[in-house]
């Protein structure tokens, strides 16, 4: 009984497991592997400085606190306050305790983008993962009857302008179709940016991987704890075992 | 301690209590893997009751704050992280417990007599378990919540005459909103919990009057040694907690290993939209329920009425409170009964896998035929369960007829003029799954004697 239900167990979780949903919203082209590894925390510090430098301004991480940052990636309080830019009710810089806001007026944006810059703090989690954000960003390409010019194959007529522009470059879509119907999109880079294609994919990536352990902290501890968790489960069930096997041998 | 003992017996039953529900209630000795499944719904039952108090401690049930304060229970509430997920990884697994006990039931013929009241209490704690996790997904406030409760609460709006009214009262506004989240949670933490807890102390001592069914659906009591103890039965305590204890750690395993390396589920058990918060003015691309309540969804979406599909769902739910009326086979266990049986229950449960995965996809043309062929099973399974209540003497040719002739029946009012060359094609193909069915358990025993065949139950119990 004890090997045939712990394989049932086993066949039970992989049956429950194995077909996870390929859909994901507002996209038809293939994503592209992220590569997320959030044990790098040069990567993670370095995804927190172009978050602060480029996305900040229009996205807030408003569930997200500058100092739960600086010491899950592995700063200093202090190195922290450099990409600290607003401010509290009395007009003095945030403290590193603050929520990681910012001070875009909804409405106004709304007007100029067509929607409110969302909030990010969940971004990973609510798209699955961190292969849409890193294609996301790396899928903007010269569309001139959009109000910012770009156009984005992940995120189709995003309201959002490229603001990567003078890293990445300029791309131009090329849609090749075989005759038979089918339709590929590839991208072209057409007017570099002050960085090579594989450094912008490090940028690309450094701030997925941000992005991926600001949607949840605790993730970088939890695997941790479920390994001791899972130890002890382990020495429990040779004990447990051991004892009920004791109390039923005189069962027949 | 002994002196505390009897200054408590004095007042209250306390060793009477222990004995007859635990250390002198005998159980059949052949309990199998599917007699975990009982003790470990208890345990669920507890650690979300326990994990569900640390939870209410920072949860804030206002539309505008509840999402934000499930992000600062899993950020900056120490360890609720942990807490959450043990919650919401306790729902789920709340439902894989009680489908699998659900489902011994089914297989070793636990709901029949003297059992009935067992399975009936039993079916009654599935309904508010169904009603609390509903409640429960409102909550997070996230876009599933908003819009799952959508779906379910507009099944209301379905009802001739006084759908408006109804829903309206649900709701307690026009719209999903503040006063349905208060109301919710209302339900949720206090109102549904207590009749839960309620109504499995009534399951238990229910069973524990009329005594646990085994594998072999066997009748212990009927023979006893000259104290009066059951030949086949042995103490629930030390035996059955030592073994309990055994699967309450391999649970604790698999729980554990959720909680702790795939809190999402895959993005089943958590799901990703759920993690944007509410908002009435976009509409997901792709509304599913929780994995758990899908088979009915599936059963939902198959009837293109709403309200004849409202009906058919809360149907699929209400035939189960009826089966031990239904199986009136005085044989128990599927071990006795005849081949059709097992093949019987094999579609059963195959079906309702089958439309469970379909109520978490979109809808094509595949798939909706697929369900609608599901559904058919789903509900032909009852009454084919009642020709086998008695197969020595079941006219399996006319039942053959008469069960294939309802099939025909909705199949002819639903082909449409309106169908694609597509549809068509399934809806031809697919009609070989009903029938097939139909096949395999009413014209198989017919035909081959030894599909037909029971054994004879044993006085004892085996293994």
């Amino acid at each position: 009984m004890k090997l045939k239900s712990l394989k049932l167990i086993l066949a039970a979780a992989v049956l429950s497991f194995s077909t996870a949903p390929a859909f994901s919203a507002g996209s038809s082209v293939p994503l592209q592997d992220a590569q997320v590894n959030l044990d790098n925390k040069l990567s993670l510090a370095r995804g927190a400085k172009f978050y602060a430098n480029y996305c900040m301004g229009c996205h807030s991480l408003k569930f997200s606190r500058y100092n739960r940052v600086a010491a899950d990636i592995g700063l200093e309080e202090e190195d922290i306050k450099s990409i600290i830019f607003t401010r509290n009710e009395d007009n003095e810089i945030n403290k590193t305790g603050a929520l990681m806001e910012n001070t875009i007026p909804t409405k106004d944006a709304a007007r100029w983008f067509g929607t409110a810059p969302p909030d990010l703090s969940l971004i990973a989690r609510s798209r699955g993962g961190g292969d849409w954000i890193y294609s996301y960003m790396k899928s903007f390409y010269r569309d001139d009857s959009r109000p910012f010019g770009v156009n984005n194959t992940v995120f189709e007529n995003v309201g959002m302008p490229h603001v990567l522009l003078e890293l990445q470059g300029m791309q131009e879509l090329e849609v090749h179709d075989d005759g038979k119907g089918h339709v590929t999109k590839t991208l072209k880079l057409v007017e570099p940016g002050k960085m090579s294609v594989a450094e912008y994919d490090q940028v690309a990536r450094d701030l997925t991987n941000f992005l991926v352990y600001v949607a949840e902290p605790a993730q970088l501890h939890r695997t941790f704890y479920g390994v001791l968790t899972l130890l002890f489960l382990f020495v429990l069930f040779i004990f447990s075992y051991l004892l009920k096997k004791e109390f039923w041998k005189d069962i027949h | 301690m002994n002196g505390l003992l009897n200054w408590i017996d004095a007042r209250f039953p306390l060793t009477d209590t222990w004995n007859k529900h635990i250390a002198e209630y005998y159980a059949p000795k052949n309990f199998n893997f599917f007699y975990f499944f009982g003790s470990l719904a208890m345990l669920v039952l507890v650690l979300q009751i326990v994990t569900g108090v640390f939870l209410t401690m920072h949860y804030k049930p206002d539309a505008a704050m509840a999402f934000t304060s499930v992000e600062h229970i899993m950020r900056d509430v120490p360890g609720g992280w942990f807490i959450r997920y043990m919650h919401s990884t306790g729902a789920s697994m709340f439902f894989v417990v009680i489908y699998l006990h659900m489902f011994r039931g089914l297989i070793y013929g636990s709901f029949k007599g003297p059992r009935e009241l067992v399975w009936l209490i039993g079916m009654l704690i599935y309904l508010a378990l169904m009603a609390e996790a509903f409640m429960g997904y409102l909550l997070p406030w996230g876009q599933m919540s908003f819009w799952g409760a959508q779906v379910i609460i507009n099944l209301f709006n379905t009802i001739p005459f006084i759908g408006d009214v109804v829903s309206t009262t649900i709701r307690g506004d026009f719209v999903i909103s503040d006063p349905t989240l208060n109301r919710f949670f209302a339900f949720h933490v206090i109102a549904v919990p207590l009749i839960l807890v309620g109504l499995v102390f009534v399951h238990i001592v229910a069973l524990h009057a009329v005594g646990s069914n085994n594998p072999d659906g066997v009748e212990i009591k009927k023979l006893k040694d000259e104290n009066g103890i059951p030949l086949d039965g042995i103490p629930f305590h030390p035996y059955y907690t030592v073994k309990d204890i055994v699967g309450v750690v391999v649970f604790l395993a698999v729980f554990f290993a959720i909680v702790f390396f795939m809190p999402e589920g895959g993005g089943y058990f958590l799901e990703h939209a759920n993690f944007e918060p509410a908002n009435p003015l976009k509409t997901p691309e792709h509304i599913a329920p929780v994995w758990y309540f899908t088979p009915f969804y599936t059963v939902l979406r198959a009837v293109p009425d709403p309200w004849y599909g409202t009906l058919a769902m809360f149907a699929a739910i209400a035939v189960l409170f009826v089966l031990p009326w239904i199986d009136r086979n005085p044989i128990k266990s599927v071990r006795y009964r005849n081949r059709a049986h097992l093949i019987n229950l094999a579609w059963f449960t195959v079906t309702f896998i089958v439309l469970g995965i379909l109520g978490v996809l979109a809808v094509t043309d595949v798939y909706r035929e697929l369900g609608t062929r599901g559904t058919q099973i789903y509900f032909l399974f009852f009454a084919v369960t009642y020709v086998h209540s008695r197969p020595q003497q079941a006219n399996y040719l006319m039942w053959f007829a008469i069960l294939l002739a309802p099939v025909l029946l909705w199949d002819f009012m639903r082909l449409d003029p309106s169908f694609t060359d597509i549809q068509r094609g399934l809806f031809w193909q697919m009609m070989l799954i009903p029938v097939a069915y139909l096949a395999t358990t009413l014209l198989l025993p017919h035909f081959i004697s030894a599909t037909n065949k029971e054994k004879e139950v044993p006085t004892r119990v085996t293994g």
